[in-house]
Parts: C-alpha cells; sequence; structure tokens
C-alpha cells in the first residue's frame, strides 16, 4: 500500500435527517491509499459519494473513467479490490454498491495503470474504432505465427477484471440444507406482504433477502405512510412480528443465486464481509439449498439506464439510485442533478432530490405527453421540465460537468442544442422487471405489448411471482399483489389464508415508454452511447454485429459480448434487444431474449466449495497395514483413492536404488506386499457359478471348491473391463477379486445384470473389499515364510498346488490363503479380517528377517509382473482391446454359448487383421527406459507427421534381466515380433525390437516351486 | 436437484441418491449367437435419444442399491414416472400420445 494521505472529511454531499446510516458511528476506510470517513450502514459507494469521489474505477475494455451507475448488485462500474485482514483474503470485482463500511477497510480501484487518475490504456480509448465489436475475431486472425508470440500475450496482459488473487483462499465456507413450506426471495413491499400473509396463517416461511437489512424499495423511495405509520416505523413493527414468528426465519445478506429443479433454490448468505473483526472460525459465507414446497419471487425491477453519448462519464447514474443514496444513505450524488427520462419515476427523484437541497437545473423528458400533476409539481420547486426532449452529449471525463439538449424535431433529429451545467445526470429509461430466478427455471416469457416488458408466462415450478417481477409499480399494487401471491400459494399448501391489507399513503403511480438509443443531432457513428457499461459494448458495436450479419441476439451477444460481464447484462439486456430489433426491422419478442443462468449475482468459489475443500475435497481410503508402512518411511502414491505404498526406500536410496532391491530380494528370497486394496466381491447363491459363467469370458462350472481361476471380464461391447484371480470357496460362493480402481464399477455392472437382464437367478453380491486385508508373500522363501503360522491346511507343494484356496487359519486369524502369483515367484494371498492385517503383517515381518525377507510396494509389483507379462487394466489397456488384441484367448471359454461380450468378439471390426495388439518392446540400448505413452512409428519413418502405429502402456528398468523392458499396444503386433520400430522421443528417436510379452521365466518354472 | 421417487423404498429422494443407467426396455438378446451383425450393432449402440418422454433405466444407489424403469421428459428434465424393473411406467396420456406440451419452450 502507498502511504496514507489523510484527506479532510468533506461532509457538503450528506443531508442532515435522510439516511438510515447510523451518525453516532464514524468508520474510517481508505481508498487508493487515501483515508476517508463514512457511517455505520454505509456501502463503500455512498461512502465515497459522500466525500465528492464518483471515479471508482476505469472500464474493462476502453479504460474510461467510471463511477457508481446503481447503488444495488446489479453494478457494473464500481468494482474494487477489497483487503480484508489476513493473506489470502484480497478479493477483486467487489461492487462497492454492495460492499458494507467497516472500521479499517481497505480498498483499490482496478483496471488502471499507473494510477486511477491518468491511466495509459485510456488510449483504447482514443482507438475505440478499432476495437468495435469482432475486433479480436478479425484483427488477430492473420498472420497465423503471430498467434502464440504476439496476439495472445498482449490480449492476456490488457484482458481481465481486477487483479486474480495469487494465494489460497484463508476463509472457510459452510454449507447447509433447509426444507420450508414457502420460500420468499427478496423483502421489498411485495414479498413483506406475502410474508406477513403466511406468517399469519401459520406458514412455514423462509424470508430472504440480499440486502442487510430488509424492505428493499421502500428504503429507497418512502411513501409518506403505511398502514398510518412512517415507513421506518412500518419497517421496524414488520421485522419484529416477522422475528416473533416461530414458523418464520428471515435472512438477510443472503442472495438467491440460483432457482434448480423441484423448487430447490441455492442461496448464498454473506456472514462476515461486513465486519471489521469476524469471530475466529466462523465461515465467511454459507450455502443455503432450500427445498421449498412453494416459492414467491419478488424480486422486483431493475432500471433501465437511457442509451445516449457519454451516458457512461462519473456523475451520470440512475435516477432510483440517486434517491437510494438520498433516502438510504444520506448522500447527495451532486449539487447540481439534471435528470434525463422516458419515466415518471425520475420526476420522484428530481423531486425528492430537490426537496434535499439538490438544484435540479432541468427535467429532460423525451416523451412529448407527461402527466400535469408531474408537471406541476416540477413547476411549484422551480424545476424546468424539457418534454419532448433528449440529450445529445455530456461534457467532462472524470465527473460530468455538463449536458446538451435539445428537442426532438418530428423526424426525430435534435435540434435547438443547449448546454446546461451540472455535476450530476440521472437517468431513467424505465424498468426491466427481473426475471432472472424464473428464467433459471425455463419458465417463459411473454411479451407485453403495452408496456414493452417481458413478464412471467408458462410456469414449470410451484412458483408465483409477485410485484415489480410482474410490472406492477405503485407500491400499494405491488403490497397488493404480494397478498395475492401468498393466498395463491397458501391454497396449494392446502392451508386457508386470511387476506391481509396494507394501506399507503402518497403512493406514486407511474408509466413511461421504453426507448432505443436516444435521439441526437449526429449520425450515431461518433457517439460512445454505452449498452453495456462492463464489457464497454455501445449501440453502435450492436449495429455493426447487426450489419455483420448477426439475425439472431443469442448471435449478436456472442459477436459484442452484450451482457455477458459479471453483471449478465442485468442492465443492458434490454436495451440491447431495443437497438437490435430496431436495426433488424422486426418486432422485439421475434428478436429474442438470452437466457439467464445462475449465479443471479457473482458468488464466490469458495461458498460453491463449501466444506468440500482440502481432505474433504475427496476421501482418502487407507488399508489397515498403511500406518505400518507410514512408520517404516515407506513412500506413497496414490492409487484410485486408495493411498498405497510406492517403495520402501533404504537409508542413502533414491527409488531407483530402492525398486531394484526390493525387486532382487523379491525373486531371490521373499518379498511381502501390501495388497489390501484388491477390490473384492463375494457371489452366493444357488446359481452363483452359472451366474459367473455368463459374466466372465472363462468356465466356472467344473473348477472345483477350492481351486481358483484367473478372470477375465468383458464388457457387452467385448472390450476387456477388469480381471482378478476367482476363488471358489464352495459350490455356492465365490470370492471374486478385482482391480484396486475397478471394484465399483464391477459391482455395479453385475448388479446391473443380475438385476435387469437375470432375476431368475438365484444369487448375492456382496462388496467385501473393506472386510479384508491381504498380505502377499512372493519369492523362493515364501513357503517357509507363511508355513509355521497356517493352522488347518497343508500348504506344501504337493498338497497345496498353484492356484488353490484353503480357509484356515494364520497366526490365529481366520484366513483364506491363496496360492495365486502375480510376480512369476512362489506366491500366497493371505485373506484376514482387515482389523487383524497389520498385527498379521508384523507376525510374518519378524518370521521373514530369517529369510532375507523384504517389504515392497506398487512400483516394484509393476517391474515384477511386467517381467511376467502380466497385464494390468487400465494400464495395458484402453476399453478399445480384446482378448485376442491382449493375448489372452485362453482365458475363454471355448464351450460357453455365452457369456457378456462373447458376440462382439466375431463382429467385422473385431476380426480386422490390422488391430492393436499388446506386445513387448526391447529397445536397442538396454539403459533406455521408454516414456509410457511414447508413440511408435515404423523404423526410419521421418515423415511429418508420421503414422502412428500405436504406443508404449508400460515402461521399466528391469533389475532381473539387467535392462529396459517395455509393453505396447501396436498395429499387427504379432506379425511384428523381430521386427524393429521406432520410438521418438524429446530429444532423440529410439529403435527397439517387439518381443513376447513375457520376459523372465517364459515355462513358469519358479511359480511351481 | 431432481427429486425422484424410488419404486422400492416408496420414498421421493434427492437426485442425489441415484444414477442413470441407460435407456429402459433395451433386453439383451436371448441368444445373442443367432444375432446378425446389425441385430446386434443395434443392441448395442443404438438408442432413440427422444425429445419428450423418455424411458429410463435409473438405480437407487445410495439407497437400496435397486435399478428400476422410469419415465422422463428431457425437456423439462423431471420425472413423470417410476415403476419396478421388469413393469413399463404409464406416462398417464392414452396409448401412442406423447406429452410434448413443453417441446415449444
Ligand atoms: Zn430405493
Amino acid at each position: 500500500m502507498a502511504t496514507q494521505k489523510v484527506k479532510r472529511t468533506m461532509n457538503n454531499w450528506r443531508v442532515d435527517g435522510k439516511g438510515r446510516i447510523n451518525r453516532d458511528k464514524h468508520v474510517r476506510f481508505t481508498f487508493d491509499g487515501v483515508s476517508y470517513q463514512g457511517y455505520e450502514g454505509d456501502t463503500v459507494a455512498s461512502a465515497l459519494i459522500a466525500n465528492g469521489v464518483h471515479l471508482m474505477g476505469r472500464s474493462f475494455k476502453y479504460h474510461r473513467p467510471r463511477g457508481p451507475v446503481t447503488a444495488g448488485s446489479e453494478e457494473p462500474n464500481a468494482l474494487i479490490g477489497t483487503f480484508r485482514s489476513g493473506a489470502g483474503r484480497f478479493e477483486p470485482n467487489t461492487r462497492a454498491t454492495v460492499q458494507e463500511l467497516y472500521e479499517g477497510l481497505t480498498t483499490v480501484s482496478q483496471n488502471k495503470w499507473p494510477t486511477l487518475n491518468f491511466d495509459i490504456g485510456a488510449v483504447n480509448d482514443k482507438l475505440h474504432k478499432l476495437f468495435a465489436a469482432g475486433f479480436y475475431y478479425k484483427t488477430f486472425m492473420w498472420p497465423k505465427s503471430f498467434w502464440d508470440r504476439v496476439y495472445e500475450p498482449l490480449i492476456r496482459a490488457s484482458a481481465g477484471l481486477g487483479i486474480s488473487p495469487t494465494e489460497p483462499d484463508a476463509d472457510t465456507y459452510a454449507a447447509r440444507y433447509l426444507h420450508t413450506e414457502l420460500l420468499i426471495v427478496g423483502a421489498g413491499p411485495a414479498g413483506l406482504a406475502a410474508a406477513l400473509t403466511a406468517a399469519r396463517n401459520g406458514t412455514d416461511v423462509v424470508l430472504v433477502d440480499e440486502n442487510r437489512e430488509i424492505g428493499g424499495s421502500l428504503l429507497s423511495e418512502a411513501p409518506t405512510a403505511i398502514d398510518g405509520k412512517n415507513v421506518g416505523n412500518w419497517l421496524i413493527d414488520v421485522i419484529g412480528e416477522l422475528e416473533a414468528s416461530r414458523n418464520v426465519r428471515v435472512m438477510t445478506r443472503a442472495t438467491a443465486i440460483g432457482y434448480y429443479h423441484e423448487n430447490m433454490v441455492g442461496v448464498a448468505e454473506k456472514l462476515t464481509d461486513h465486519m471489521a473483526s469476524p469471530p475466529a472460525n466462523a465461515p465467511r459465507e454459507r450455502m443455503w439449498r432450500i427445498r421449498a414446497q412453494e416459492v414467491i419471487l419478488a424480486q422486483g425491477a431493475l432500471e433501465r439506464p437511457l442509451v445516449f453519448d457519454g451516458n457512461d462519464r462519473p456523475g451520470v447514474m440512475m435516477a432510483g439510485a440517486a434517491q437510494t443514496y438520498l433516502n438510504r444513505y444520506g448522500v447527495k450524488v451532486g449539487n447540481a442533478a439534471v435528470v434525463v427520462t422516458s419515466h415518471d419515476s425520475a420526476w420522484h427523484a428530481a423531486f425528492d432530490l430537490a426537496d434535499a437541497g439538490v438544484r435540479i437545473p432541468a427535467i429532460v423528458d423525451v416523451r412529448t405527453n407527461v402527466n400535469g400533476y408531474l408537471q406541476s409539481e416540477a413547476q411549484k420547486r422551480g424545476i424546468t421540465a424539457k418534454v419532448g426532449h433528449s440529450v445529445t452529449s455530456v461534457s467532462g471525463t472524470k465527473r460530468v460537468s455538463a449536458v446538451k439538449i435539445g428537442r426532438i424535431s418530428d423526424d426525430q433529429y435534435v435540434t435547438d442544442i443547449t448546454s446546461i451545467p451540472c455535476d450530476a445526470v440521472l437517468m431513467s429509461g424505465g424498468w426491466t422487471p427481473s426475471l432472472h430466478l424464473f428464467s433459471h427455471t425455463k419458465g417463459s416469457l411473454q411479451w407485453d405489448e403495452e408496456n414493452e416488458v417481458f413478464l412471467p408466462g408458462e410456469k414449470t415450478e410451484r412458483c408465483h411471482i409477485a410485484g415489480g417481477g410482474r410490472g406492477l409499480w405503485s407500491q400499494q399494487a405491488v403490497f397488493d399483489d404480494g397478498v395475492h401471491a401468498a393466498q395463491q400459494a397458501l391454497s396449494s399448501l392446502g392451508h386457508n389464508a386470511q387476506p391481509l391489507s396494507v394501506d399507503v399513503e402518497g403512493d406514486r403511480a407511474g408509466s413511461g415508454i421504453v426507448m432505443e438509443e436516444l435521439p441526437g443531432n449526429d449520425d450515431k457513428l461518433s457517439r460512445r452511447a454505452f449498452v453495456d457499461f462492463q464489457n464497454d459494448v455501445t449501440a453502435k458495436d450492436i449495429r455493426l454485429a447487426v450489419r455483420e450479419g448477426m439475425l439472431s441476439i443469442e448471435h449478436i451477444k456472442r459477436f459484442t459480448t452484450n451482457g455477458m460481464a459479471t453483471d449478465q447484462g442485468k442492465l443492458s439486456n434490454m436495451n440491447g434487444l431495443k437497438i437490435a430489433s430496431g436495426e433488424l426491422g422486426r418486432p422485439t419478442p421475434e428478436v429474442g431474449l438470452t437466457t439467464f443462468r445462475p449465479p443471479y449475482t457473482p458468488t464466490t468459489f469458495g461458498t460453491f466449495a463449501g466444506y468440500h475443500k482440502d481432505e474433504l475435497f475427496e476421501v482418502t481410503r487407507k488399508t489397515s497395514i498403511d500406518s505400518w508402512a507410514e512408520e517404516n518411511g515407506a513412500v506413497f502414491e496414490p492409487v484410485a483413492l486408495w493411498r498405497r505404498a510406492r517403495y520402501y526406500p533404504k537409508a542413502g536410496e533414491d527409488m531407483h536404488a530402492a525398486v531394484a532391491r526390493e525387486c532382487r530380494e523379491t525373486r531371490t528370497f521373499v518379498g511381502m506386499f501390501d495388497a489390501s486394496t484388491l477390490g473384492k466381491i463375494e457371489v452366493v447363491g444357488p446359481d452363483a457359478a452359472q451366474f459367473m459363467n455368463r459374466m466372465y469370458t472363462n468356465p466356472w462350472t467344473r473348477l472345483a471348491p477350492g481351486r481358483c481361476r484367473y478372470g477375465l471380464l468383458l464388457g457387452e461391447d467385448g472390450f476387456i473391463r477388469d480381471d482378478g484371480v476367482i476363488g471358489r470357496l464352495s459350490e455356492d460362493r465365490f470370492h471374486v477379486t478385482t482391480t484396486t480402481g475397478g471394484a465399483a464399477r464391477v459391482l455395479t455392472m453385475m448388479e446391473h445384470f443380475l438385476q435387469t437382464e437375470w432375476p431368475d437367478l438365484d444369487v448375492w453380491l456382496t462388496s467385501t473389499t473393506e472386510q479384508w486385508s491381504t498380505i502377499a508373500l512372493n519369492g523362493p522363501n515364501a513357503r517357509k515364510v507363511l508355513e509355521p503360522f497356517v493352522k488347518g491346511a497343508d500348504i506344501s507343494a504337493e498338497s497345496f498346488p498353484h492356484m488353490a484356496l484353503r480357509e484356515c487359519t494364520v497366526a490365529g486369524f481366520e484366513a483364506r490363503l491363496f496360492r495365486v502369483s502375480f510376480t512369476g515367484e512362489l506366491g500366497f494371498e493371505v485373506n484376514v479380517p482387515s482389523q487383524r492385517g497389520r498385527a498379521l503383517w508384523e507376525v510374518l515381518y519378524q518370521e521373514g528377517k530369517k529369510y532375507s525377507m523384504c517389504v515392497y510396494g506398487t512400483e516394484t509389483m509393476h517391474v515384477l509382473r511386467a517381467e511376467k507379462g502380466y497385464i494390468i487394466v487400465g494400464q495395458d489397456t484402453d476399453g478399445t482391446v480384446t482378448p485376442a488384441d491382449a493375448g489372452l484367448t485362453w482365458a475363454i471359454g471355448k464351450k460357453k454359448p455365452d457369456f457378456v461380450g462373447k458376440r462382439s468378439l466375431t463382429r467385422p471390426d473385431m476380426l480386422l487383421p490390422d488391430r492393436k495388439q499388446l506386445v513387448g518392446l526391447l529397445t536397442e540400448d538396454p539403459d533406455v527406459v521408454l516414456e509410457e505413452g511414447a508413440q511408435i512409428v515404423e523404423a526410419g519413418d521421418t515423415a511429418v507427421p508420421a503414422r502412428m502405429l500405436g504406443h508404449v502402456t508400460s515402461s521399466y528398468r528391469s533389475e532381473t534381466l539387467g535392462r529396459s523392458i517395455a509393453m505396447a499396444l501396436i498395429e499387427c503386433g504379432f506379425e511384428r515380433v523381430g521386427t524393429s520400430l521406432d520410438i521418438p522421443m524429446p530429444g532423440q528417436t529410439h529403435r527397439a525390437t517387439v518381443s513376447r510379452t513375457v520376459f523372465y521365466d517364459p515355462d513358469g518354472d519358479r511359480i511351481k516351486m | 436437484m431432481l427429486l425422484i421417487h424410488c419404486p422400492y423404498c416408496k420414498e421421493t429422494l434427492p437426485e442425489l441418491e441415484f444414477e442413470y443407467a441407460g435407456q429402459a426396455h433395451i433386453a439383451r438378446p436371448e441368444n445373442p449367437a443367432e444375432q446378425t451383425d446389425a441385430e446386434w450393432r443395434d443392441y448395442l449402440f443404438i438408442r432413440s435419444n427422444v425429445r419428450g418422454d423418455h424411458a429410463e433405466q435409473w438405480r437407487h444407489s445410495h439407497g437400496c442399491g435397486r435399478y428400476f424403469n422410469a419415465l422422463r421428459n428431457t425437456v423439462s428434465d423431471k420425472f413423470i414416472a417410476t415403476c419396478e424393473i421388469g413393469q413399463a411406467c404409464s406416462n398417464g396420456h392414452a396409448e401412442g400420445e406423447e406429452n410434448n406440451e413443453q417441446l415449444e419452450s
């Protein structure tokens, strides 16, 4: 931060006796290093305006000076960076109109360099003719080679809104579900009337509002009295009643961001961003997922800007915003404010400001017919009313200094131009019903020809729209509509609704017309008349899009980016649509409206993530032996969701050395391996063998109890899905193992077939992966280590041959003992109840010391199995590999009439001669270990691009063979055995000879020991 | 988030508990070996991809674990009916009449 310059507080923009701020509570904050003072209850925007500051940022594309144009969450311009206390708490693009003030808040402006007042990027503004819509698409097309080196870096450097935080988010976020009978979105007059009606009828109600306090438009534009009370007192009574009702929950600072299926509404509640010192460990925000039986959307309407040259200059803002700054924050937005409007509402804003001491040099209304009451009220206040007039331009760059106005002639040309000095321009183009959430539900919108607005049409959810969202304007009408919506909702819920009446005194009815770009006195081409302030889209850009051939509003939107900024076109969509339809010469509803999507306002990633981060993002599954591995220095790797020991380095060993030693000791003596992560499924029932016959390629009928077999599982498309050793415990019980990552998939596939195709089979499937710890012993000494602990089974070579299975006890623990091997050595896999895993492991570890036993991890397991050519499904296969491709036709039961995938094996494509087949690769240089995934080409093929024949699937340094080995899927691989191929890798192309996949002990003698 | 009625649990529960399991009523041929290549291709790959009411299989995977049939409108996304496996869900319309009322939106 730059050193702070203390500026004397200028309070001459505060208005005594106005606003809902707490004048007893001074709050100091900084903006761009300058210290300012505001009051509790201010936003950053209201406090800065109270200090005479309107210039709050630079625009996205042209770096034009900008100030707030609204006083709410729809703000497109006044985006600032905020620093909350502590690292990881910087937030860009915070709306100054929403951020509440607190003591010590530090804020900065954005998109400026070097300073907000002097910005070099503003040269873009001078070159605006170059930067018209579609500029990126056209200008940077040629030459092609410039894209990477010149254009993209340039665009990246100048694009973006604000600066992304670089530190991890230091905050925590919460999430909750809530169920209610009635959810009301928006606590303005319609929402409050609905809430009171429902509350008094005992209905469960949740009322949410994005503001810090309830009241909505009542806070900005107060009628004289409601039910005989002034608005402040009426609101106090209402909040008191709602809070005292046990069936009502009122949530403020809670934005309904999305309306999802079956009346689920996402509500992002801000909890601490308004606090100078939040409670320790308090979550910053909370995401509510509220499921409501009935929903009332009472979101009101948003005021539309008028489109004229210079309508983005600081000091030009919505008339309703000026009214909000005055009535809610006690701030006048200027000393001399010219009002420009096509709607009655801005006249009332002018009267409010005039009554508070702001000079109103003129009300410029583009309409020729304006209500006589309004004109007489203006006259009473000495305000000049210029009906049938338009604004042609605005003077002043960093703050408006004058407007030029003139009379609109019959040919829509402006004459008799005069200049009026002013320091604020208040505009109103009428009001757009806020139907964003309704639009999320795919509810249809209907064009109201008379008022030229889209109103809610067909509904897809149990929801009701009330108040401004239905185009209603006067507060009495809005209150009544809220009551009506509540009655409808209560009736749907089966409750009787006692009607409620709210009496508004001093109500202001009004109407207006919808304009395209305002008439001027020029050819429109030189005008900087903005439609989308945040994306710097002008009326000219939209007309250009039409001339370039964009006919649909969806295309115009993408060509110009109109409505695609973070405010989602809340202010710009209707103006863009009107200008487009005018240029196209087609009625507005035919041109269409773009779709609104969640979230309604920008929402932090933290709120969406909620609790799902760090260790709660994804579970880490650990075996019961994992703790031993950790204590003994294992290096881990993630496999599916499991954490597995990859290798066990001894002092001074790197991975290469550790794996070489583990391989050597296992083949020479014995190695112990934690295989507990293997998926396990118990297949039980009278039809278990029949079921297995149908699922797996292998024959199971004649597999005797006490024996096991390698099982291969295909998809119905004939491609390999999974494999594993399957043991038959008894006639009606199989112990199926699957790959570590495939367990859930295989069980789902089995269940699908069993439940939907073969419900006649009497079979039960149970996942037992986590019920068993599996310890593998491999190597010539394996039997010696194990034998002393086995009771109830003879595990001698004669009575317990390879692929035998016994239920017995090992070290006193109930066990299922398999004689199987994934290394090619004499091997056993001991399954004990999982909680016994570590105890058995330690017993065997102690015993193993007598026989030079090592423990090994997944890396050694991979090397040892590759030396034997055993495949890993998902590594050596990729979903396009058949049993024949993988050299596994021996695993297919030839006499079986059917199994899943069998018919597909004879489809024409499966029999093509040029299929990729799994083979071995031996590099010419035995020290070269190929990269897994490397592409393979014909020897000597140097064409660019070369024809790729396949890729390396597994590749290791084999300690046993003293050289590298690899497996690969290669076109016509079997035919190529003995020939040479090239493998281009970064820096060098390597030559290798195609081989069979069994590199070690091809006759399998060692396994029979 | 959709709400789905499990015909076995007889409860209407959030979509999170369920998973999609493909188009319904595509029975595995009795004797695949007798299928022509074209017939088998159709069984494997050809699906209707309707705009409107779609018969689907779903599984209450984080509940009872059972598969069931459903009729769901692919425009509104919503479930019209669910029923036990082996049955065909009724859309509440007369035979042959499609529920296409939302197709124009
Ligand atoms: Zn269920």
